[in-house]
């Protein structure tokens, strides 16, 4: 059985289909990304699974259980952690805070070894532990999302388009950031444009257009695939 | 926020809040004794006690959670008739006053939480403007209810009719002899016995100031001001923004009902149309003058908001000429640079080592 299924599921913003018929599964211990072009469905998709979002048919089982009437809140306590898209960090408090924020749902148990944890991963944000969030770069914000994520002890770190807007060598430093925190044993669904890094690092990967999956295979089958070359690699 | 930027800072402001309560308050009490306040002033001081604990519970809803509640005045009304009514009815059993007084704002806080809770059942699930009208609907019903109140007590207990067609009175209560009219609708509660003191104003504004700075501090503070930091950012770390948000809602008119009662029981008579929308809006100017989620800021500008209109009342013609360009003055120098620099200069004080 699968760590993450999602079975087809249909997800609206009001007359418009946003998701159709979308079905995919994550493995414990995978990689798995999410690829498609701007207004593919693939943040609604993260939004979905993590309960912002309500699909009207079809399911979505972690570890077995139905995630479908449980409120966002409660499910991050069940082991997913959504990091959202452009970086939502609380600007108005310190870094530590941010941090702290992340454990919310799991006070206590071992919790200076998650900081320390997060700090291993991101000495950057050590250094800047007091600085108020929001006169961080845009990097070091990203950082800071993916570090507070990191703070609830995962199962499944869902990641959406870590690497937009950086730099290519902050994208490098991110890419092999999830690596890592995927060496310590956390699954991540990944959701990304820049198809070339994520395909790399991806055990599997899906590719959406117009609220669909239309293709789905390991990341070097699509990588070598001429569909995707000629769409997203860009030759 | 400046209570968050810098911890040791906010302590500070938060120390000194107390202290500066304290000795106004020393202060002040001491001037009446020595008997240099005048009648007027006298009967200014429960009120402005009251209007503090008004703007710093606002505060809680409007620079704390970061929602604009336009029906404020509302929970006030809610707890100043039941102050009247529970004060008036427990006459005879608890002569002690003070007692009374406490007992009285007690219900007084618990109808207002109570309220606060319902209303903001279907008014938190809002955001932004439309919060904003809908909680000025439900202050204008909440009046609009308590003005066809008549309630009435005598040796059987409390009698409560609503008059909603108009056609009622107070004999339709059919009290006993001896039994007194508390509530007579649209005329508001008539008799009372005043029994607020400033002492009772003093303790009820450190109480909140205690409540307001500890829930900030506290993990369910910190709750609150990340969702309105970033409301799906808080999500994401699993925060249930429903229950965060109604938990400062409550006990943001739970105090502004502890403050009705204590002004319901300052007077001998007061009617639903005092706690109407201008109510709920001057209490909003004292917050937003006083600054965002600066406890010590909606102190003192509820309080020379409040003293000034009617210091300025030998002027008659100009009050309110002088008063708007006082609001003026005062927006200008907390946010026009130009002006900012101009009072820089001819106050030098503060503004030095405020890093973090």
């Amino acid at each position: 059985m699968a760590m993450l299924e999602v079975n087809n599921i249909n997800v609206y913003y009001g007359s418009i289909h946003a998701i159709r018929d979308i079905s995919f599964e994550v493995n414990a211990g995978e990689i798995v990304t999410l690829i498609g072009a701007n207004g593919a469905g693939k943040s609604t998709t993260l939004q979905t699974i993590s309960g912002l979002l309500r699909s009207k048919t079809g399911s979505i089982t972690f570890n077995g259980k139905d995630l479908g009437g449980v409120p966002a809140h409660k499910i991050v306590s069940m082991g997913i952690a959504h990091v959202p898209e452009g970086r939502r960090i609380f600007q108005q408090m310190t870094v530590e805070e941010n941090i702290e924020m992340g454990a919310f749902t799991r006070p206590g148990s071992e919790y200076a070894e998650r900081v320390e944890n997060v700090f291993h991963h991101f000495p950057r944000l050590q250094e800047r532990r007091k600085q108020i969030a929001g006169t961080l770069s845009g990097g070091e914000q990203q950082m800071l999302a993916m570090g507070r994520a990191m703070m609830s002890k995962p199962e499944l770190l869902m990641l959406d388009e870590p690497s937009m807007g950086l730099s290519p060598i902050l994208v490098d430093e991110i890419f092999d950031i999830i690596k890592a925190f995927h060496e310590s044993g956390t699954t991540i669904l990944l959701v990304e444009q820049n198809a070339n890094k994520s395909l790399a690092i991806s055990d599997r990967a899906y590719v959406l257009e117009n609220g669909k999956v239309i293709l789905t295979g390991t990341g070097r089958e699509l990588m070598q695939s001429e569909e995707i070359k000629k769409a997203y690699l860009g030759g | 926020m400046k209570l968050l930027r810098n911890l040791d800072k906010s302590s500070r402001r938060n120390y000194f809040s107390y202290v500066l309560v304290t000795a106004a308050f020393l202060i002040v009490t001491f001037m009446n004794q020595g008997g240099m306040l005048n009648k007027k002033m006298q009967g200014l001081l429960v009120p402005v006690c009251c209007y503090i604990v008004m703007a710093l519970s606002l505060n809680l809803t409007v620079g704390i959670m970061g929602e604009l509640s336009l029906g404020h005045a509302g929970f006030m009304s809610l707890g100043a008739f039941t102050g009247v009514v529970v004060s008036q009815s427990l006459m005879g059993v608890i002569p002690n006053e003070p007692l009374r007084l406490l007992i009285a704002i007690l219900c007084g806080a618990a109808v207002a939480a109570v309220g606060g809770f319902l209303i903001g059942l279907p008014v938190l699930r809002l955001r932004g403007d439309y919060l904003a009208i809908v909680t000025l609907a439900f202050g204008e019903i909440i009046m609009d209810i308590i003005n066809c109140l008549i309630v009435g007590h005598d040796e059987k207990g409390v009698h409560i009719i609503f008059n909603f067609k108009g056609d009622k009175s107070i004999a339709d209560l059919n009290l006993l002899e001896g039994g007194t009219a508390i509530i007579k609708g649209a005329q508001g509660a008539v008799g009372t016995k005043s029994i607020s003191t400033f002492t009772g104003g003093f303790i009820l504004i450190l109480i909140t100031l205690f409540i307001i700075i500890n829930f900030v501090r506290s993990r369910t503070g910190r709750a609150v001001l990340a969702i309105r930091d970033n409301r799906i950012a808080a999500e994401s770390v699993g925060v249930d923004v429903m229950k965060y948000k109604m938990i400062a809602f409550v006990i943001s008119t739970t105090l502004a009902g502890a403050a009705g009662a204590l002004y319901g029981l300052n007077f001998t008579g007061i009617t639903a149309a005092k706690f109407n929308f201008n109510t709920s809006i001057l209490v909003l100017v004292f917050v937003v003058l006083g600054g965002l989620g600066n406890l010590l800021g909606s102190i003192i500008a509820a309080t020379v908001l409040y003293i000034l209109p009617e210091a300025l009342r030998q002027f008659a013609d100009y009050r309110m000429l002088i008063y708007a360009v006082v609001l003026i003055l005062v927006m200008l120098a907390t946010n026009n640079p130009k002006v900012k620099n101009l009072f820089a200069k001819i106050i030098p004080v503060r503004r030095k080592g405020k890093g973090d």
